[in-house]
């Protein structure tokens, strides 16, 4: 189990639990960022945050202190 | 009748509410650009009126946008609602479709960008999609107008027999058992509120704070719906925001593991990647976005927008010497001939020379909008905006300032939280608007004449770092509140619309011109009257003797100790006000006759070049017009909007007092 903030570019895994809490995490979770679902960190912009992650066919920029707050199993490499 | 439209940002919703209504609209690829409410008449059905509702991921009350969006579908009660589809995102756009089916809401799904499904060889049953959620599915591509006919079918069809969708169960087990414990107990105080009673024991389950005012539950009563909603979080071993997502989502999934057939990464978003590989790259992303930056500038005020403008002057001058030759020839009353030439050519005229720069200046902007850069502006810029307590969504809006405030501080409205808003919008103003650049031009050309373009380029510089400082201390002072979390879409590059990018122009032109025959026109006549009499209404042979020269005069000590506290330089400052052009209109009428051509050297002779300095750096922040304060007063209420207003002017006044007062034991 790892966090997805702790992923490279690059490297995918499945999300296993989605913290934090009030209106952000009812965005994540809003934007499909739900339990089971597959999850790719793209690409980490210039400044090293935000990050752009795939999800459900589509591209979501989320920053690095909220995607501290999703569990996930990372895919074997 | 009222249908309303619906959808996720960048699903194509404009283009859909251009083609049923045929009304002009300019579309966008910023997630959240459609912000305001925006009504027309269907074409071929007069009896409808098609409102174009906010573009939105969710119901769940998170920004204005679906605050605004949830309350219009429950206090008005739309005869249908089109929801719009992005059939190759389909996924996430059909999240907001279940949420609308909770609402019981008369739904019809136009499935949009199928063309774009087609080409990449993927197919979708529309047919099993229908049956899937019951509701009426139109496979359409909206940007070629394909099946927007059928759209208009199937709606009339939808009011005439007013069905909802069958299907009533999108989740299982204990999250059923809950919805339904709990829509038995609330039954009666849903009715009462005028709400579904599945959507509103669904909002109970998910926790949602407005519906349990509106319900106005007993406290027995709560307790039980708190006991439920434990259990069905224990026996479920999630809480119940995540049981309720992913429950829409398990429903949504296991729909489109029917119905979508897909082939792999789609050839769009193969594209995007690659484009984003250059312009959001680590190190040549930020140079990237500078030099398209600078490129637009150079562009928009040195060579297309300066060339055009030249032009359109030239004409103006020639109108208006053909006009005065008229009335000469025709022996017209004096007064009249002055006022037509010297106040309303004048006025006018000098403000319209600056048409084409804004034109062109929206060009550019609207296509860095459509093609979808704009988002990525935001994600590449977003770490440093954070530094001020901002988001990278936030750049846009400011960005935009630089062309006009006024749809700059309507642009915030897509930003998440009342914070932001408010940031952003005491921001916009030191983002020189581009009707400050005629100002900077002829004070620039006057006082510095070698070196017009470097001054000029640090006041643009100089008024981001003033906004920077403003920015820290408002974070320091009044928003020490948490920056809302920045969650946003990077929508797939789209080729902008040659049409939607063209309307985009005229409708700032209109504006533009609409501001200068109206506001400008009317500042015009009334300062002509001002400066032409004195306080006894005769005509005044000099300039001095003047009703306009006797406000000045009241106000010119408030600028003494910045260098420049005549009675001309506070009169420009009043009468730019009206709009920020009118300074150089009210100064080329004082100093040099109407004639802006000879202002420069005028000028030159009035002040010295610190006090020029100083000037320009008072009008490049004080506050901004009065289109730009009705803007303001619109998004954060009229008492607030004369505090910013004050605070502004404050800070200008402070800033141009440094450069003098320092500036002077140098020189």
């Amino acid at each position: 189990m790892t966090t997805l903030d702790k992923l490279s570019a690059g490297r995918g895994g499945t999300i296993a639990q989605v913290g934090g809490e009030g209106a952000l995490r009812r965005r994540l979770l809003d934007m499909g960022l739900t339990p089971r679902t597959k999850v790719k960190v793209r690409k980490v912009a210039p400044m090293g945050d935000p990050i752009e992650l795939t999800l459900r066919g589509y591209e979501l920029t989320i920053r690095l202190e909220d995607a501290r707050e999703i569990l996930l199993e990372e895919d074997p490499a | 009748m009222i249908i309303a439209l619906l959808g996720n940002p960048n699903a194509g919703k404009t283009t859909l509410f251009n083609a049923l209504t045929g009304s002009n609209q300019h579309v966008g690829n910023f997630p959240g650009v459609t912000v305001e409410k925006k009504e027309g008449q269907i074409k071929g059905a007069p009896d409808m009126r098609l409102v174009d509702l906010p573009g939105i991921y969710s119901l769940s009350p998170y920004t204005a946008e679906e605050v605004v969006t949830r309350d219009f579908l429950i206090g008005q009660h739309p005869s249908a609602v089109i929801n719009i589809v992005d059939a190759t995102n389909i996924e996430r756009n059909l999240y907001l479709t279940l949420q609308l089916m909770e609402l019981n809401m008369p739904v019809v799904v136009a499935l949009n960008m199928m063309d774009e499904v087609r080409e990449n060889g993927d197919s979708i049953d529309v047919k099993a999609l229908s049956d899937g959620l019951g509701l009426r599915v139109v496979p359409i591509a909206a940007a070629k107008g394909e099946g927007v006919e059928a759209v208009l079918e199937q709606v009339q069809a939808l009011v005439r027999e007013q069905d909802r969708s069958s299907v009533l169960d999108t989740c299982t087990g204990e999250v059923h058992k809950a919805i339904h414990s709990i829509s038995h107990i609330i039954e009666d105080h849903a009715q009462r509120a005028g709400l579904p009673k599945r959507y509103a024991a669904i909002k109970m389950v998910e926790g949602d704070e407005p519906t349990s005012q509106l319900l106005k539950l007993h406290e027995p009563e709560e307790d039980i719906i708190h006991h439920i909603v434990e259990d069905m979080e224990h026996n479920l071993g999630t809480d119940r925001e995540a049981a309720l997502a992913d429950m829409r989502y398990a429903f949504i999934e296991e729909l489109c593991q029917r119905c979508v057939h897909r082939t792999g990464q789609s050839k769009e978003q193969a594209r995007s990647e690659k484009i984003d590989r250059v312009l959001t790259h680590k190190v040549w992303g930020i140079p990237i976005f500078l030099g398209i930056m600078v490129l637009v500038f150079t562009l928009t005020f040195g060579l297309i927008g300066k060339f055009l403008s030249d032009q359109f002057a030239l004409l103006i001058d020639w109108a208006t010497s053909l006009l005065d030759q008229a009335l000469t020839a025709l022996s017209i009353n004096e007064a009249v001939h002055s006022l037509l030439i010297e106040g309303v050519c004048a006025g006018v005229g000098s403000v319209l020379s600056f048409l084409p720069t804004i034109v062109v200046l929206f060009f550019f902007l609207s296509i860095l909008e459509d093609t979808g850069y704009m988002a990525r502006v935001a994600f590449v810029m977003d770490k440093l905006l954070r530094k001020i307590g901002l988001s990278g969504r936030s750049f846009v809006p400011i960005l935009v300032g630089f062309g006009c405030s006024v749809p700059a501080v309507m642009a915030t409205r897509t930003l998440a939280s009342e914070r932001d808003r408010r940031m952003t919008i005491l921001l916009i103003p030191f983002a020189s608007c581009s009707a400050k650049l005629p100002i900077y031009a002829v004070l620039t050309a006057a006082f510095f004449p070698k070196y017009g373009g470097l001054v000029m380029s640090g006041l643009y510089v100089f008024g981001i770092v003033c906004g920077i400082l403003y920015g820290l201390l408002l974070k320091g002072l009044f928003f020490h509140g948490k920056p809302v979390p920045f969650v946003m879409e990077l929508p797939a590059y789209r080729f902008p619309s040659a049409r939607s990018v063209l309307l985009h122009c005229w409708e700032k032109a209109k504006d533009f011109l609409v501001k200068a025959f109206t506001i400008i026109f009317v500042a015009s006549i009334v300062i002509w009257v001002l400066q032409s009499f004195d306080t006894r209404l005769l005509m005044v042979d000099n300039g001095a003797d003047s009703m306009l020269a006797d406000l000045g005069r009241l106000l010119a000590p408030i600028f003494r100790p910045l260098g420049f506290g005549d009675w001309i330089s506070a009169t420009a400052l009043v009468t730019g006000l009206t709009a920020k052009e009118a300074v150089v209109s009210t100064l080329a009428v004082l100093v040099s006759g109407g004639d802006t051509a000879a202002l420069p050297a005028a000028l030159a002779g009035m002040y010295s070049p610190l006090a020029g300095l100083s000037f320009i750096v008072f009008t490049l922040l004080y506050m901004p017009c009065v289109a730009a304060m009705a803007a303001i007063r619109r998004e954060v209420g009229g008492l607030r909007a004369a505090g910013y207003m004050l605070a502004q002017t404050g800070v200008a006044w402070v800033m141009a007092c440094l450069v003098y007062q320092i500036g002077s034991l140098f020189l």
